[in-house]
């Protein structure tokens, strides 16, 4: 019955890859419009499985044990529907914004199979199918990371990416390999039936390797390091793709094997998630706030909401395992509907630096400033996108961050203390987070966009066109849309049949109003909004009603020293520096300063002034064990002489202990 | 529910009210200090003066700097509406909890700093930069206060809450309401972390922030951040003194309730207008330390309440 949206939804991919090789420069940008239309019938094929309850399956049989299964259900069809609304919006952004790529058909060929292979990882059905569209989806976006590759960065970039990706599939095939040694099914749905009866060490033993595995494509902190290189060095409509689905691959993998896989009734797990969720959006953001790079920044950011996201997974789990069905359902849509909410407005924002990056050439946001006056459209649209992320009311992060406020203090209902006393801390993270989030996208957009240009660039900027505007518009849309109504979001997310999803069915659907555990509390985001707007109109009539005023402009408050310079503002280190000081056990800032003399000590010639903050992840985890890494190889280089004597010593050698084992 | 329309309205003693209750703080703390001080209603004529003045805008700003009067103004009378303010009937209460007023306030403030940056002078992005990291320090001490409140009153809803909550209710209460009066004064921008009478630049926040504005939008900026106060004062009255409310613990008719609401908040003010007088200016690098203590407090008063089996 669904078939006919997803055929036509593959073959309009396979038409846009295959296509993008002969295309004439001029043409290939039209080609992303058929990807848009492809990403819009898999949307369309994922909401009529999630309405029409039918699954539809597809198998192709290798030999006996490999078959390649691919499946409709629906955790699937939730992850492929936020796929679909930002597959069609970047599709739509990239037909501007690959227009003046030099490769612009092996982009284009590349973006099309890192799309299909997102949804081939969300639609696998069974392990090899999963693996195969894994590692294709990494390969496809490791070469899309490096595709700048005269650029040192990116180069390193992409190494950093593909080590951290490849020990995760490692750690994954880890998982795999342990539930088919305890089960013998690599299917999916059967490996869910037959492990239920299993001993909760073996559940243990898959949920461990998963959780890693999944975690470092998630990038949960301290696996997160790969993220903040990568994403900024790939295109910026694959950045937006990256930070908005792919790592949220990870959230389905760990959704998928904790709660759906593994019945996710273990309690440790719970909290586990919750503590790293807590870690993550705390670290996410306090890195973030240190970046002054516009993609970094929104990198570091990813990390955060990730964090957000496992809140309500954590939370879920842990009801779950006291029988608090409904609660676990509540916390589990509340992390769905963020995981949909990040991935809309994370691209939208992503999207937006592209603009800019476009527009200034620069990614650097010390470099910007004014940009709103000169780039109107990508401001306002990147003004929503921040908005929505600090999840401010009217828009789609309020709502569901505000589920997650809800089911984190209905924590206190668990039957044990510390279940209780974690919740509430983790509540209380997550309000550190909102505020720390808020100071970053003041800095973020009120650096980059208001005020004075601070360097050529940023005042000769250009407006995008119009299909870059076309795509963030969309994007900025679902900001509101998504906000506003957030009963339909709920409704279609209480049909899927995914952990307690079902039991919160009840609570989620109601009219208009958001009404959690029978009345505990209520939320009505379209009410706000009326009152807002109702508040507005009466505050404009009451200015009206006051008569004219005169408005005169000019120059702003100087002391009286005549024309204030763009390099009298705030800047981005400026604005963030009273964190530093605050956190400053957390960021270990330097400080470096050198003054050249011309008399010492009264006449200075030249003052140098760095600061930075000690990136400790880097420093005290990853960089020792790198160089531990390198030295052991460098030692076990020298058995490679290339004396053929030695050589034969090393067979003669292998053969005796053999012997002696065997013999 | 009868008369639950009117009940609607009671934002309006918060609107109307608010310039007064700033007048009657400032007359506390110029007595206290053995001044006269300006009128009780001086709040009142600055407001008027400035809505009949003209403006001065900078040619730097942006629309940004046109809109965010109006949605500070709008989020503050927002969050006003959907806090009950002395009676706890009405169907409006159940658009928004205390989560969801917390978060409008912020949509405010948001805008508020964003302003603050976009004139681009180092006055406005200083008061910009050191709001947003007050905002920081303040709210997870409010949050884990409001969680003790909601966990004894078994909802985030204020109307619900104020009818169960109580300070005398147990010692939980006590240190929550501890913790929420120190994240108040910060959040009202008052002595020891504020200077509301200040104009020296490298002391203030809020003043920074609203610096370039001028005639109708700086009354609009001043009114909303006295409604703030007032609203955060009922916020913590409905939290943890909601005795006297209509509806709520103890059931008066409607006729003594606004008056009951007006003696408390008054009481509030006198409260502060004290706390004001008798500590100096904090340095803002010692703030952190003063919210640290708040936000122990509040977890404390959390733990107690688990403990006691909450």
């Amino acid at each position: 019955m669904e078939f006919p949206f997803y055929t036509a939804a593959i073959c309009a991919f396979g038409a846009g890859i295959t296509g993008f090789p002969f295309a004439p420069k001029k043409l290939s940008g039209y080609l992303y419009f058929v990807y848009a239309l492809g990403s819009a019938l898999f949307g369309a094929a994922a909401l009529q499985t999630v309405y029409s309850g039918v699954q539809t399956s597809l198998s192709f049989s290798l030999s006996g044990v490999l078959d390649i299964a691919f499946r409709t259900g629906g955790l699937s069809a939730f992850f492929a529907l936020v796929l679909s609304i930002l597959g069609f919006a970047v599709s739509v952004y990239s037909a501007g914004y690959m227009r003046h790529e030099d490769n612009a058909s092996f982009q284009g060929v590349f973006y099309g199979l890192f799309l299909m292979s997102i949804y081939a990882v969300f639609y696998a059905g069974n392990m090899p199918a999963f693996l195969v569209s894994w590692e294709t989806m990494s390969l496809v976006s490791y070469f899309l990371v490096v595709s700048d590759s005269r650029n040192d960065d990116s180069r390193k970039a992409g190494l950093t990416y593909a080590t951290m990706t490849h020990i995760g599939t490692a750690f994954i095939i880890a998982a795999f390999m342990i539930a088919y040694a305890g089960t013998g099914t690599m299917d999916f749905e059967k490996l869910r039936v037959l492990i239920s009866t299993k001993p909760v060490s073996l559940r243990w033993a898959i949920f461990v390797p998963a959780l890693t595995g999944f975690g470092i494509k998630a990038g949960i902190v301290p696996l997160h390091i790969w993220l903040p290189k990568a994403h900024p060095a790939a295109p910026s409509n694959v950045s937006a793709l990256m930070s908005g689905v792919m790592i949220k691959t990870g959230i389905y993998g760990i959704v998928l094997f904790s709660i759906y896989i593994l019945g996710g009734a273990v309690a440790s797990w719970g909290v586990v998630l919750l503590v790293l969720g807590a870690v993550s959006s705390v670290l996410g953001v306090l890195y973030a706030l240190m970046e002054h790079d516009m993609k970094r920044l929104l990198a570091y950011h990813s990390v955060e909401n990730i964090g957000i996201i496992l809140l309500g997974v954590g939370a879920s789990i842990i009801f779950q395992s006291y029988g608090l069905f409904t609660l676990a359902g509540l916390a589990l849509a509340a992390a769905l509907y963020h995981t949909l909410n990040h991935a809309v407005f994370k691209g939208l924002l992503f999207m937006g630096a592209g603009s800019v990056l476009h527009g200034t050439h620069t990614k650097n946001i010390e470099e910007m400033g004014g940009l709103l006056k000169r780039m109107p459209w990508t401001g306002l649209f990147f003004l929503v996108g921040s908005i929505s992320i600090c999840a401010l009311p009217p828009t789609n992060g309020f709502v569901s961050e505000w589920l997650t406020y809800q089911s984190l203090v209905l924590g206190s209902t668990a039957p044990a203390v510390y279940a209780k006393v974690l919740m509430l801390l983790a509540g209380t993270a997550l309000a550190l987070t909102g505020a720390l989030a808020a100071d970053c996208f003041i800095k973020a957009f009120g650096i980059s966009f208001l005020g004075m240009p601070r360097s050529a660039e940023a005042s000769g900027a250009k407006e995008s066109s119009r299909s870059m505007l076309a795509g963030m518009a969309v994007l900025a849309a679902c900001c509101l849309a998504l906000g506003i109504f957030p009963n339909f979001v709920l409704a279609t997310m209480g049909r899927l049949e995914v952990g307690s999803l079902p039991y919160a069915r009840a609570a989620l659907s109601g009219n208009w109003m958001l009404s959690v555990q029978n009345g505990f509390s209520t939320l009505s985001p379209i009410g706000i909004l009326a009152i807002m707007l109702s508040g507005l109109l009466a505050l404009l009539v009451f200015i009206k009603g006051l008569g004219r005023r005169e408005v005169s402009y000019g120059d702003s408050w100087d002391c009286g020293i005549r024309r204030l310079t763009p390099r009298m503002q705030y800047t981005a280190t400026a604005f963030t520096k009273p964190l530093r000081q605050i956190f400053k056990r957390i960021y270990l800032p330097t400080k470096e300063v050198k003054i050249i003399y011309r008399l010492r000590p009264f006449f200075a010639e030249n003052i140098t002034y760095n600061s930075g903050i000690t990136p400790f992840f880097e420093k005290y985890g990853y960089g020792p064990a790198v160089s531990t890494v390198h030295k052991a190889a460098l030692r076990i280089r020298k058995l490679q002489s290339g004396s053929l004597h030695l050589y034969l010593g090393y067979i003669l050698l292998t053969l005796l202990v053999l012997l002696f084992a065997w013999g | 529910m009868r008369g639950g329309r009117v009940e609607s309205l009671q934002f309006l003693l918060i609107i109307f009210f608010s310039p007064l209750l700033q007048g009657f703080i400032k007359k506390i703390k110029a007595l206290s200090q053995g001044r006269v001080g300006p009128g009780i209603l001086q709040p009142y004529y600055d407001l008027i003066r400035l809505f009949k003045k003209d403006m001065v805008i900078s040619e730097t700003a942006s629309w940004i700097f046109h809109a965010a009067p109006f949605v500070t103004f709008v989020s503050v009378l927002a969050a006003s509406v959907i806090t009950p303010v002395f009676s706890l009937q009405g169907g409006i209460f159940k658009a928004g909890d205390i989560i969801a007023i917390i978060y409008t306030l912020a949509l405010g403030r948001f805008f508020m700093a964003l302003a603050g940056l976009d004139a681009g002078t180092g006055f406005g992005g200083e008061g910009s930069s050191r709001e947003a990291t007050l905002a920081i320090i303040v709210e997870p001490v409010l949050i884990m206060a409001i969680f003790t409140a909601a966990i004894a009153g078994g909802s985030t809803s204020l109307s619900i809450l104020s009818r169960s909550a109580n300070i005398f209710r147990s010692p939980a209460h006590v240190l929550a309401f501890a913790a929420f009066y120190v994240a108040l004064i910060a959040e009202t921008g008052r002595v020891p972390v504020d200077n509301p009478d200040t104009h020296l630049e490298l002391t203030m926040i809020h003043e920074g922030m609203v610096l370039e504005y001028s005639g109708p939008y700086l009354a609009l900026m001043e009114w909303a951040h006295f409604m703030k106060q007032m609203l955060l004062f009922t916020i913590a009255l409905d939290l943890f003194f909601p005795f006297g409310m209509q509806g709520g613990s103890t059931a008066l008719g409607l006729a003594p309730a606004p008056g009951i609401y007006l003696i408390k908040v008054f009481i509030m003010g006198v409260a502060v207008a004290l706390t004001e007088s008798t500590r100096a200016k904090m340095r803002f690098f010692q703030l952190p330390s003063l919210l640290g203590g708040a936000f122990v407090l509040a977890l404390l008063s959390v733990i107690t309440l688990i403990m006691l089996g909450g």
